[in-house]
């Protein structure tokens, strides 16, 4: 398992992967804030968890399938209603071509 | 009318002794006289709620009761803002399962309270909206995040609310407040129309001002959905049937890692006469432990701004939701709505858990989290073995000044220190009033915190409603 150090946290980075624009002083507060709190977490970081199986749902429950029947939802109107830019009963999006 | 409890105001609306409309009139004027000192509501319509009311069915469990909502549940053509700037002009397109739920029962969804940002804070402070004030105490926050939840039920502006628990978020600000305040277990109600924060933590719950009235409320509440693949076909009790039995021989355990330096000494006293009250009404008093409790703010921050992380991806200035105007290109459209629409705690969150998520880091973070996790979980199977309920304070300390810890996210962290593992758990817990710290000559509630076995809200509301019928903590009121 690899042992990273919160020395090795890139703010800017993440935050670009989380696609967020940092300004300069956001960049320094969180850096210095998210590093606070993974020192914070380190401790938790030494538990023996040998043999121990992750836990990602307090009751899992596995296959919950319904009837595969058309039913009533939205009109196109109506999951159009919130967005903040369409056309012809389409979202616009960003161009990604050029 | 408006200090009534739910009980009290249905008896009077069963036998006709008042409308359905006289009852949004009076909390109409209830909340014009303290609302500009407490704003605790985000908005609310009295026009829709007195509509609604000319129709309520007075027959129904809750007919004719107004039910305040967390402000990150959705109502059909209502704002469902977050309180975030992400989703100011959002209108929500359906309804979330609780709400159609509330209805069935004949109760009146009202207004929308506010929190920290998409429910993640414990002070109510991240709303991009407004500063909610203590009723107790104007000057200190109300506890979060559902701390709006918390604040109007506590100023009688409400009868009851709903709010959220991911880490502490409904029992917290209840405990701050001087209401009570339940998160039933994870599964036992629909997550569906609930704005996902930490999707294996979350859980919709009431406010109250009594145990008898959570219980009325968590009636409505519960069940299968098959809109929530994570909601359990467990059988719903009626969960007001357990109330005024004796609670003799029933076995409630202190653990000793809930009673730790640093938690504030009249919290501790309060809570240590809160157990002595349990003993003297019968209940038998057992040493547990729970030894990875140290460790469950640490998991907690891992596994929820992972879970974060991934639900806030959602927002990308496309379907719904803020989009900059300033971007050029696609990547640049993300960056700078992301940026433009999300306050720093959730900026904070998204980020941590983008991190712990990544490549090289995800094992030594993400995974360990889980797996430590287990042992959490492991930790209250093996208490509950031997008691039929835990015993502990809800928060170390009474509520804080606003802006006290505004600039230090690990110290508001751990505010959250014995609220969190029940999340981890998927435990049902709830907080009740058990006394006052007083502060600057201010009266501060305590909250005693309970914690249950997976779906046995039934013995909490009963042991609760013990204690609660046996002292005066939940009768008094802040001088607003």
């Amino acid at each position: 398992m690899s042992q990273p150090d919160q020395t090795e946290l890139n703010v800017r980075h993440i935050a670009n992967l989380a696609r967020i624009e940092l300004t300069d002083d956001e960049a320094t507060q969180f850096q210095s804030q998210i590093g606070q709190v993974l020192e914070y977490v380190a401790k938790m970081r030494t538990v023996d968890v040998t043999g121990i199986e992750p836990t990602a749902h307090a009751y899992p429950i596995y296959n919950v399938f319904r009837e595969d029947v058309p039913r009533d939802w939205f009109t196109p109107a109506e999951a159009l209603a919130n967005a903040p830019h369409q056309a012809n009963q389409l979202f616009v999006v960003t161009k990604v071509l050029e | 009318m408006h200090t009534l409890t739910i009980a009290g105001l249905r008896r009077q609306l069963a036998s006709r002794e008042v409308t359905a409309v006289e009852v949004i009139e009076a909390l109409a004027s209830r909340i014009q006289a303290v609302e500009p000192q407490v704003q605790g509501y985000l908005s609310y319509s009295i026009e829709n709620a007195l509509a609604e009311a000319k129709n309520a069915n007075l027959d129904l469990p809750l007919g004719g009761v107004p039910i305040a909502i967390k402000d990150v549940i959705a109502v059909q053509g209502e704002p469902n803002t977050c309180a975030s700037k992400m989703l100011e002009s959002y209108r929500a397109p359906f309804s979330a399962t609780v709400i159609h739920k509330l209805r069935a029962a004949g109760a009146i969804p009202f207004g929308r309270c506010n929190l920290d940002e998409f429910a993640m804070g414990s002070s109510t402070e991240n709303s991009a909206y407004q500063k909610t004030r203590n009723p107790w105490d104007l000057d200190r926050i109300p506890g979060g995040s559902s701390g709006g939840s918390a604040a109007v039920v506590a100023a009688d502006e409400a009868f009851a609310s709903l709010g959220s628990d991911t880490g502490g978020s409904i029992r917290q600000p209840a405990a701050l407040c001087g209401c009570v305040g339940l998160k039933p277990t994870y599964g036992r109600v629909s997550r569906f129309g609930l704005t996902a924060f930490a999707s294996s933590l979350d859980q919709i719950g009431p406010f109250a001002k009594t145990v008898e009235d959570a219980a009325l409320v968590l009636n409505a509440l519960s069940g299968l959905d098959p809109l929530d693949s994570t909601s359990l076909d467990i059988p719903v009790p009626d969960f007001t049937a357990d109330l005024g039995k004796d609670i003799k021989g029933m076995k409630i355990g202190l653990p000793k890692e809930y009673f730790i330096a640093g938690i504030d000494p009249q919290v501790e006293r309060a809570v240590r006469a809160a157990v002595d009250h349990f003993a003297s009404l019968g209940a038998e008093i057992i040493d547990v432990s729970l030894p990875h409790t140290e460790h469950a703010v640490g998991v907690y921050y891992i596994i929820a701004t992972a879970e974060a992380s991934a639900n806030l991806a959602r927002f990308d200035g496309v379907r719904y939701g803020h989009r900059s105007t300033s971007g050029q290109g696609l990547l640049e459209h993300y960056l700078k709505t992301r940026a433009e629409g999300f306050g720093p705690e959730v900026k904070r969150r998204i980020i941590l858990g983008t991190y712990v998520l990544s490549s090289g880091y995800h094992d030594a973070y993400y995974l360990q989290a889980q797996r430590v996790r287990t042992l959490i979980r492991r930790d209250f199977t093996e208490a509950f073995e031997k008691v039929d309920a835990i015993i502990c304070p809800t928060s170390p300390t009474p509520a804080f000044k606003i802006g006290e810890k505004s600039n230090d996210p690990l110290a508001m962290y751990l505010a959250d220190i014995f609220t969190i593992a029940t999340n981890l758990a998927g435990l049902p817990g709830m907080s009740l009033p058990c006394g006052f710290a007083e502060m600057e000559g201010k009266q501060l509630p305590i909250g005693v915190q309970l914690l249950g076995k997976p779906f046995d809200e039934s013995n909490l509301l009963r042991l609760a409603h013990a204690y609660e019928q046996s002292t005066e903590w939940h009768r008094a009121r802040p001088a607003l």
